[in-house]
């Protein structure tokens, strides 16, 4: 197993101006690929934390009575998800509104007749806190016959998802060309040095060596670049992300940046190992049939 | 008329022992080219055989039938049991492992040391780690390379690089060794050199086959000639050593 590793090792040195630009070049996709993902992440949890706060209004029509009050709620707070139900009567809410207003209170002090409706402020369990889930919840209250309206902030949840949808998807894009770039890189540097070396592949193959004692130093060599490529792209993008979530912490106060979770980073390398592994396995396969 | 006519013939006798190599009805074409046409050789264990003719006679081709070089084009062979047509691609290293080839150009690693040329393929043929160094001191000893493990294959003479091949043939304790054109580059105090090596293996048991048409050492040395004219056999005799 030494000999193995030092055989390997040795083929790293013997040609390290290739085994040096494609560790780069994986470097380089991870780093790209990372970069998104770190978005996604950020964009995710901020998105995660906005919704924890999504209340759920539901505006009830201008007849309901007293009684229907409490059974419309006992209904509310029988689906599936709510956690809490409060109810907000006409008189309250404008209250609250003119409150919300402090000095333009005046605006709404000739009002002969108070327009708001009676309401319900809906709180949703945390397991529930999902763009999906929040909007059924929604669906099934409004279902309910005296309900008018029901707001939880949908047109702007449903923009941003699109939006968020769009860049998820460019991202995975992009991921996959970039892996597909990495393992043709790795794949022609491998095969490269496999044909600078022909003749003692030959040798090693007349004198019974077998494929895998032949292979076996490639394909951890691959793999070698793969961790390597990951770790370097990891680590350019963590100097980044503490330069600039630094700036960020002292523009906006109130946003919170996180990097990669660590099994993100764990998987990240371990991808990067296989794209090294794959290549690898592309050129070995075809020089190996010639 | 060959040059070995004037010998007394004397065929191998067939007994009842399997060969160790069987060639039968043997071709090689290359596409409309025939290098060898029903070639039926038995070689057994522990003889020493010289393969001779012409350049281009099939001398090379025929020694690289016997251990997969290139594939057979019709016929049959089998080595020590094994029957090359029905060898799948992951039994290849076995097979030639049984050989250790010798080539007239030496096909050494010209990046690598004398050690490390030896050493990759005793550590192929599976020796244990801490064994491998013992080993191949060993074999370079034995063909007295010792001082020059750690020259590089080009800072060394012809014969030097013959003698580090030689050692690398032996090591995987072959049972056949095959020789191309051993002394073929050879000047002749180093191509006498390496045939008493090749001679020293075979009284240490194992099955030599060259293939050369120097008839001055086939003469000096003597045994089972076999000699090839247009890829097919035209004399299989023993000549007996001249001195």
């Amino acid at each position: 197993m030494i000999r193995f590793l030092i055989r390997a090792f040795k083929e790293i040195f013997s040609n390290l101006f290739l085994n040096a630009v494609t560790v780069v070049t994986i470097a380089f996709s991870v780093l790209i690929v990372s970069a998104f993902l770190l978005f996604f992440v950020n964009v995710e949890a901020m998105v995660s934390a906005w919704i924890e706060d999504i209340r759920i209004m539901a505006y009830l029509r201008q007849d309901v009575s007293g009684d229907d009050i409490s059974e419309i709620q006992f209904k509310i707070e029988a689906i599936e998800g709510v956690k809490a139900v409060r109810f907000v009567s006409r008189e309250e809410a404008m209250e609250e509104f003119r409150t919300q207003l402090k000095h333009q209170a005046s605006l709404i002090q000739h009002l002969k007749e108070n327009p708001l409706p009676d309401a319900f402020e809906i709180q949703v369990s945390p397991e529930f806190q999902i763009w999906d889930k929040t909007e059924t919840i929604a669906i099934k209250i409004n279902a309910l016959l005296p309900i008018e309206d029901v707001e939880y902030g949908q047109q702007w949840l449903e923009r941003f998802t699109s939006i968020f949808k769009l860049f998820e998807l460019a991202g995975y894009a992009l991921a996959g060309l970039f892996f597909m770039a990495s393992v043709f890189f790795v794949s022609n540097t491998i095969r490269l040095a496999l044909y600078s070396r022909r003749d003692e592949i030959e040798i090693m193959q007349l004198v019974g060596a077998s494929d895998g004692f032949i292979t076996g130093p490639m394909y951890f060599k691959g793999m070698f670049q793969g961790l390597l490529g990951g770790a370097v792209g990891l680590s350019v993008l963590f100097s980044a992300f503490s330069l600039i979530s630094s700036n960020i912490g002292q523009m906006f106060s109130e946003v919170k940046v996180c990097f990669l979770p660590v099994n993100l980073q764990i998987g990240i390398v371990v991808v990067s190992m296989m794209t090294g592994w794959l290549g690898c396995y592309l050129s070995l396969r075809r020089f190996l049939k010639s | 008329m060959t040059e070995f006519d004037d010998t007394p013939e004397a065929k191998p006798s067939d007994d009842a022992i399997a060969p160790l190599i069987r060639l039968f009805h043997v071709y090689k074409r290359y596409g409309a080219k025939t290098a060898l046409a029903d070639i039926s050789v038995d070689i057994a264990e522990k003889e020493f055989v010289f393969i001779s003719g012409h350049s281009g006679a099939g001398k090379s081709t025929l020694l690289k039938m016997t251990y997969l070089g290139e594939p057979v084009s019709q016929g049959q062979v089998v080595v020590d049991g094994l029957n090359l047509a029905r060898l799948s691609r992951d039994r290849i290293p076995l097979l030639r492992r049984k050989f250790g080839i010798i080539f007239q150009d030496y096909k050494l690693i010209p990046t690598r040391t004398v050690y490390d040329n030896i050493a990759l393929v005793v550590e192929a043929v599976g020796t244990r780690g801490n064994l491998i160094d013992k080993r191949v001191k060993s074999l370079l000893r034995s063909v007295g390379m010792e001082d020059r493990q750690k020259s590089y294959p080009p800072g060394l003479s012809g014969g030097e690089q013959q003698r580090v091949a030689v050692a690398r043939a032996m090591a995987g304790n072959p049972k056949i060794i095959l020789a191309d054109e051993p002394t073929g580059s050879l000047d002749h105090d180093a191509a006498e050199m390496i045939f008493d090596l090749l001679k020293k293996f075979h009284a240490h048991g194992a099955t030599v086959i060259i293939a050369t048409h120097d008839t001055e050492l086939i003469r000096n040395t003597g045994g089972r000639v076999i000699i090839l004219k247009q890829g097919c056999v035209e004399t299989d005799t023993v000549i007996p050593k001249l001195r």
